[in-house]
């Protein structure tokens, strides 16, 4: 990382953490309900990691742009609300999980081999037509309806810390569930990439594909384990943010907001996604209860979007991400 | 300075039967003709040099043994086994490791990664017990890291082993590329202008580093290069490219006084 690059992410994150403790300095906003807010814009950060992991890990991997992400987590609550109907929820998350396997094979098989060597934009386009497929495989076998996933997941609310504040801070128990499954996941591929030989295939590949191929690493079948394990987070995002939403078609709009969160955190780092993530859910919740009442509310809605249009201008890569320096 | 002289206890092996033969090899890009009819073979422990100006084929030609380019026609017998083409990982599986004229390092990895990842091809326990670095994996592991240890010795970068790759001068780098190349313990090396953009003193590094490979491991070596004056002394025999054509083969001697060369390299009245 160049000097400038960064003091330029020092001054991000020095504006930040000064915007997120201001209310407090300027509006005498309480310690306890301030906190809660936080917490709860880190909880919601960790779901939109989830889904910009599954992004990140498969442009590193091959370079594409995956908008099928949010489809595919759709489609994998989806099949999983439909098999729990008929069989236990471990033997139903096994089956979905194959299923997102042979996903990742066909995928691999019928759009990535033939478009070997094209263009970025075209593999692109490509995963739109996987995306369009999914919605339409999935509506077409479970029907369109909103369906309730209940994994056992507990709903009510619980008070903490009220041994130190008067009333204690609300926490949402589904939050807490969510963030430690996602941290265990985090866990889990680390260990994979940084131990394994695979992951470590998996990391060669992402940085050289002629020379991953030299040392004897076939592409295709990265491409397979790659795209197996974006149907993993894909599931994990799809088991959460279903039992918490409920599995519906806007599901998938939730890998519109992970758009934004690799953009922030950089496009082809794992770290990047993960704190993205948690900056964006941090960033929406601060801004629409402490700048809501000024500028009118809804803040929510568009904060993340305008928060990535601002790195776009200054700072392309992201937080994480790699300057590319064409020579000349 | 004569670089073929053997230092004390060091045993050249004796150069053996053909272990990599190339026969009529023909491989176009739509109209434009790489390579037309080349053969020649490659014996086992020897170095061998490919050698032409600016476009003669050279790389066409490596990345055909390497499989990256599919010829139109020919064979190609790798111990004994003939095929039309080859698929870069099924070569590397081969036994035929190469390193790269312009630098192809997993730049976002370390020194030591780097050459363990040229090792990955041989591991072999399970994902979960390498993840957990737990029994034969451990012992794996260890195994591994010892002998990649010895080629980091060996190429002298001890002291950037934890560097990542993408933070090191290029000279160091060439040696990264040639650290992962060798991890694999490769029957036939494949370096495509090793000493490409080095100046003096890093060309003599290389080139001790080149002899000492095929005279400590046996490894037999292909090296491309268009200097010449580095292919006379290092390699035992020669073969000349020029516009895709085979126009000389032979011992370094032999090549360098023949007329077809000496026109192809300084050019022709008309």
């Amino acid at each position: 990382m160049s000097a400038s690059a960064r003091n330029l992410t020092i001054a991000f994150f020095a504006l930040l953490a000064a915007g997120a403790v201001s209310p407090m300095l300027f509006q005498g906003v309480r310690f306890p309900q301030w906190l809660e807010i936080v917490i709860g814009g880190l909880m919601s950060g960790v779901l939109y990691s989830l889904v910009a992991l599954g992004l990140v890990l498969i442009f590193k991997a091959s370079g594409v742009f995956n908008f099928a992400q949010g489809a595919m987590v759709l489609f994998a609550a989806l099949a999983l609300v439909k098999l729990m109907a008929h069989m236990p929820f471990a033997v139903a998350l096994a089956l979905v999980l194959a299923l997102m396997v042979a996903l990742a094979w066909l995928v691999e098989r019928l759009v990535l081999r033939p478009l070997v060597n094209q263009e970025g934009i075209v593999l692109f386009m490509a995963t739109l037509g996987i995306a369009y497929f999914l919605n339409g495989l999935g509506q077409f076998v479970w029907g369109a309806d909103v369906y309730t996933l209940d994994v056992g997941m507990p709903k009510e609310p619980k008070i903490i810390l009220d041994k130190f504040f008067e009333g204690g801070i609300l926490v949402s128990s589904e939050d807490v569930i969510a963030a430690i499954i996602a941290g265990l996941l985090v866990a889990a591929l680390a260990f994979f990439f940084q131990r394994t030989s695979t992951g470590r295939a998996l990391r060669a590949v992402a940085d050289d594909h002629q020379a991953a191929q030299s040392i004897g690493i076939p592409l295709n079948r990265i491409w397979v384990i790659v795209w197996s394990v974006a149907g993993l987070v894909a599931l994990v995002a799809g088991v959460v943010w279903g039992s918490k939403l409920g599995v519906q078609f806007s599901l998938q709009l939730i890998a519109l907001k992970a758009l934004p969160v690799v953009i922030l955190g950089g496009f082809t780092s794992i770290p990047g996604a993960i704190v993205g993530g948690l900056l964006i859910g941090l960033g929406e919740k601060l801004s629409e209860v402490y700048l809501g009442p000024l500028l009118g509310g809804g803040i929510e809605n568009w904060f993340a979007y305008v928060l990535a249009l601002v790195f776009l201008l200054f700072r392309p890569e992201g937080l994480f991400g790699e300057k590319i320096i064409d020579r000349v | 300075m004569n670089l073929r002289e053997l230092e004390p206890g060091e045993v050249r092996r004796a150069v053996g039967a053909p272990i990599l033969a190339l026969e009529a090899i023909s491989l176009a890009f739509g109209g434009v003709k790489a390579l037309s009819d080349v053969s020649f073979d490659v014996l086992e422990h020897e170095i061998r040099a490919i050698i032409g100006p600016n476009g003669a084929g050279k790389s066409s030609l490596l990345n055909v043994i390497n499989g990256v380019y599919r010829p139109q026609q020919g064979r190609i017998t790798f111990r004994g086994e003939a095929r039309t083409h080859m698929e870069p990982h099924r070569a590397a599986a081969m036994g035929i490791a190469r390193t790269f004229q312009s630098l192809a390092l997993f730049k976002g990895m370390t020194v030591l990664d780097n050459i363990l990842a040229g090792r990955n091809l041989m591991m072999r326990s399970g994902l979960l017990l390498q993840a957990l670095r737990v029994g034969p994996a451990l012992a794996e592991e260890i195994r591994h890291r010892r002998r990649v240890e010895e080629i980091i010795d060996f190429l002298e970068i001890q002291h950037v082993r934890k560097t990542v790759v993408g933070r090191l001068p290029y000279g160091l780098q060439k040696r990264v590329d040639l650290g992962r190349a060798l991890a694999a313990e490769p029957a036939v090396l494949l370096l495509d202008e090793p000493m490409a953009g080095m100046n003096i003193e890093e060309k003599q590094d290389m080139s001790r580093f080149i002899l000492d490979v095929n005279g400590e491991f046996g490894t037999t070596i292909v090296l491309i290069e268009h200097d010449m004056g580095v292919v006379m002394d290092l390699s035992d025999r020669v073969v000349v490219l020029d516009y895709g054509k085979k126009i000389a083969d032979g011992a370094p001697d032999a090549v360098r006084s023949s007329q077809a060369v000496i026109d192809a390299y300084l050019g022709v009245k008309h």
